[in-house]
């Protein structure tokens, strides 16, 4: 097998190294196996790496020289800027220095640039409440372009930041876009959305292959935490408006946070942590929930809510309000004769 | 004299810089500074109570369920809400998930392979160390990280997601379960059963927890020299005299692991002093932040008043860490805690002749994987299926209170105070906390920092490696640390 050529630096700041964790459960029976045959290899990863102090250092010297070529450099956690725009809300163990100036530094040098998770990408649940350490996204701060490398700052491939969303981020989104990264055609501008995310996940909605797509349908509402209806009403779910497959793509093998029993809460858009309401709440005027479906019309949704409302099957609205199914489909002959 | 400054520090959770005084061949003080500060805090004030469940995992994704269940507890306490019986089990279930997870982690990707270093080449396990724990091509290594996807799988059906799971709420588990779930979760428990006795072990799970005294360890190893990896890690041990390594405090702490619906826990809290079992006070838990850089409140503060305001222009602070102490004393925490507290006639022998160190810790992990698969069997057992897991759960406007839990690396605590319905003040003392202390206000260096102290370092060395076992035997997470 070829050796792998594909250089990744993975560094990680104002996080919760939970990216590199969910990381590890990417679906292989061979992680670094599945790695190398992508033809990636990493160059230090905090958690992975044997490397230690000064020999890390000497790595990050080589990596600024050219001595070693960068293709990738990863940026897990927030850009933590504070205090004062110093920077020593974290320094880099063992340097003395901001991570913020390595970080600077390193994305001058690296072929591309990825932020690793929504804290990276938009500043993330670190940026939350009074943003204490103001913290913010490589090239974004919440939905406003900028950050810390500014909104025109290109990669020496050309691409902007690439933003793989998600708090965490699922392993299959990071794996494939390294993997598509290290491939001779790469990746092109137009593969990504937006706000930099690539579109391969981002151009779904969660709401896609729910399990309560039914009780969506008749608008067929969960009212309590563990209740199976739609959590889109009253508990706070915004799956109908978030930007990831994480109900087609499942997470841990059949996991997703909607089959968990909790609304999804868009950690893969920017400002998830603020929503402006309680997260397991859904808020509303005059009865209607104010985020409505992306592309949804508002009173086509009234329309079609109160006609779908009418039509609920009873099984429908009972398991809605319940933990565990109590009606079971009715049995009916599907053939002819 | 010399001074050394290591870091990066890397296969531990998180930033960890420490810094070395070094005399005669040996440590001679040392300085423990988490580099990094976030502020959970701080976000946390103002918020609606319940929020705090989806921001608290965040603090840490390596043990993002065991903050969960603190907070959990911290608000059934608020609103009065007790879990119904399979709430607490599916809690312990996604508990038990984690911790055992956190212990396959800590051994094989951040302990072990610091034994596959060129600087142990001479030593004749070395090519055996570097088969199985290399970084690169550690055959053993590769295993259990596949082992550990596959068990985590149980989060992704218990949790919907792991990290960062927010099934767990105050009124139990937003997650129930059917029979036919509960049979495919015990298909992933056999498979994790099954690299353990193969691979970790080489030896039936309940062989391992009944190891009761240390004739009966040594019995057990020279049975099978070298065959599984505890094994040889003992070998390993025995050969570095890691028992002489990383003396800890005479005094380790247990909140207790695993309550069951009736109250009692499965590993039962205590501090322990070598010589009795207390019930560890709460109330005279404080934290001092004379050498961090967090404003100090004239004294050591009960969490339940704490204060975090970073205060950068501090010349005697070092860390983002305050000084937890128990009615003023240090303490270490984690699985040797738990196992000592709980009574393990093994880890008690060798405590009583060597206390905590780089092998007592180690092995009190590793015999804990064993129990924490077994109390995941005997959990699924448990549970009734298509049963109700949950409660709502009504936050009141006024509340003083917190919530325990036992994290695979030690003792966790949240305390929070509700006033209008908000959160007003929300302070965290985590496991590494305690573990990595910096000084109090009398100097006295926390547990890490006194550990180091006599560690040798070879001349010309800038990482030394007896530090780094002796660091990474306590598994410190430092995201949760500072938080
Ligand atoms: S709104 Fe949420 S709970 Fe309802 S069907 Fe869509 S993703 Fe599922
Ligand atoms: S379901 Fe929503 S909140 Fe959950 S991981 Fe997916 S995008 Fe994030």
């Amino acid at each position: 097998m070829r050796e792998p050529a594909f250089n990744v630096l993975w560094l990680q700041s104002g996080g919760c190294g939970g990216c590199s964790m969910s990381l590890l459960c990417a679906d292989t029976s061979d992680f670094r196996g599945q790695l190398r045959q992508a033809g990636i290899n990493l160059l230090w990863h905090p958690s992975l790496s044997l490397e230690t102090g000064q020999d890390v250092q000497q790595l990050m010297a080589d990596c600024l020289s050219g001595k070693t070529v960068l293709h990738a450099l990863c940026l897990e956690g927030s850009v933590l800027r504070g205090p004062e725009g110093t920077g020593r809300f974290h320094l880099l163990a063992g340097t003395q220095e901001p991570m913020m100036t390595w970080v600077q530094r390193l994305s001058a040098v690296a072929k591309h640039v990825l932020a690793i998770g929504s804290c990276a990408a938009f500043g993330g649940i670190t940026a939350g409440g009074s943003n204490p350490t103001d913290a913010c996204g490589l090239q974004y701060e919440g939905d406003q372009a900028g950050g810390l490398l500014g909104s025109n700052w290109r990669s020496a491939a050309g691409l902007p930041v690439i933003n793989i969303a998600g708090c965490p981020t699922h392993p299959g989104w990071v794996i494939e876009t390294l993997a598509a990264l290290a491939q001779e055609q790469g990746l092109q501008a137009e593969q990504l959305d937006g706000l930099n995310r690539p579109r391969f996940y981002s151009d779904k909605l969660v709401h896609h292959g729910c399990t309560r797509n039914e009780y969506y349908e008749y608008k067929a509402s969960a009212e309590a935490p563990g209740d199976l209806g739609c959590m889109m009403e009253n508990r706070g779910c915004k799956g109908t408006q978030a930007h990831a497959d994480c109900n087609v793509r499942l997470w841990n093998g059949e996991g997703s946070c909607i089959r968990g029993g909790y609304a999804c809460i868009s950690c893969t858009e920017p400002g998830f942590e603020e929503p402006g309401h309680r997260f397991d709440q859904t808020p509303k005027v005059a009865g209607i929930p104010i985020g409505l479906p992306t592309d949804m019309h508002k009173a086509w949704f009234v329309a079609l809510a109160s006609l779908s409302k009418s039509a609920t099957p009873k099984r429908v609205k009972l398991n809605a309000t319940s933990s565990h199914i109590v009606v079971a489909p009715v049995i009916k002959k599907t053939r002819l004769s | 004299m010399t001074r050394l400054l290591v870091g990066p520090f890397n296969r531990v959770e998180g930033d960890l810089e420490v810094r070395l005084e070094v005399a005669g061949g040996q440590v001679s003080q040392a300085w423990v500074n988490a580099t990094m500060y976030r502020g959970f805090e701080q976000i946390l004030q103002g918020k609606h109570p319940l929020d705090a469940l989806v921001y608290v995992p965040r603090i840490c994704g390596i043990c993002s369920v065991t903050q969960s269940v603190a907070a959990a507890r911290a608000l059934a306490a608020a609103c009065g809400v007790t879990p119904p019986p399979n709430g607490v089990l599916l809690t312990n279930l996604m508990l038990a998930c984690e911790n055992a997870a956190d212990h396959l982690t800590h051994f094989y990707l951040f302990f072990m392979p610091d034994f596959s270093r060129e600087v142990y080449a001479d030593r004749a396990w070395h090519t055996q160390a570097l088969q199985r724990f290399s970084t690169h091509s550690g055959e053993h290594a590769r295993q259990a990280v596949a082992a550990r996807q596959r068990w985590l799988q149980i989060m992704g059906t218990l949790g919907g997601k792991w990290p960062h799971t927010q099934s767990i709420v105050p009124g139990g588990s937003t997650r129930g379960i059917s029979s036919s779930e509960r049979y495919r979760l015990g298909a992933h428990v056999a498979e994790m059963r099954g690299f353990l006795e193969r691979v970790l072990y080489a030896a039936p799970l309940e062989e391992v927890v009944a190891l009761d005294s240390e004739a009966a360890l040594a019995q057990w190893c020279i049975r099978e020299p070298l065959r599984g990896d505890l094994r040889l890690f003992l070998a390993i041990a025995q050969d570095l005299g890691l028992e002489n390594l990383g003396r800890g405090p005479d005094l380790t702490l247990s909140y207790g692991a695993f309550a069951q619906p009736d109250g009692s826990y499965t590993m039962a809290p205590g501090v322990w002093d070598g010589q009795s079992l207390h019930a560890p006070n709460i109330a005279q838990i404080t934290e001092d932040a004379r050498h961090a850089w967090l404003a100090d409140g004239g004294s050591a503060l009960p969490p339940s008043v704490g204060l975090t305001l970073p205060t950068m222009d501090k010349p005697e602070a070092y860390t983002w860490n305050k000084a937890p102490r128990l009615a003023g004393q240090v303490l270490e925490t984690g699985a040797l805690a738990r196992q000592l507290a709980d009574g393990q006639p093994l880890i008690r022998a060798l405590w009583q002749r060597s206390r905590g160190n780089v092998l007592t810790r180690v092995l009190a992990r590793s015999l804990e994987l064993a129990q924490l698969v077994l109390l995941t069997e005997h959990t699924l057992r448990s549970i009734e299926p298509e049963a109700s897991s949950c409660v709502d759960s009504r936050v009141p406007d006024h509340a003083d209170v917190y919530g325990l839990c036992e994290a695979a690396r030690g003792s966790l605590g949240h305390w929070l105070s509700i006033r209008d319905g908000r959160i007003a003040n929300y302070q965290i003392i985590a496991p590494t906390s305690w573990n990595f202390s910096p000084r109090d206000r009398s100097g006295t260096p926390g547990a890490l920092e006194a550990a180091l102290v006599g560690a040798p370092v070879a001349e010309g060395d800038t990482t030394p490696v007896a530090v780094q076992h002796i660091v990474r035997s306590f598994d410190p997470c430092m995201v949760c640390t500072v938080h």
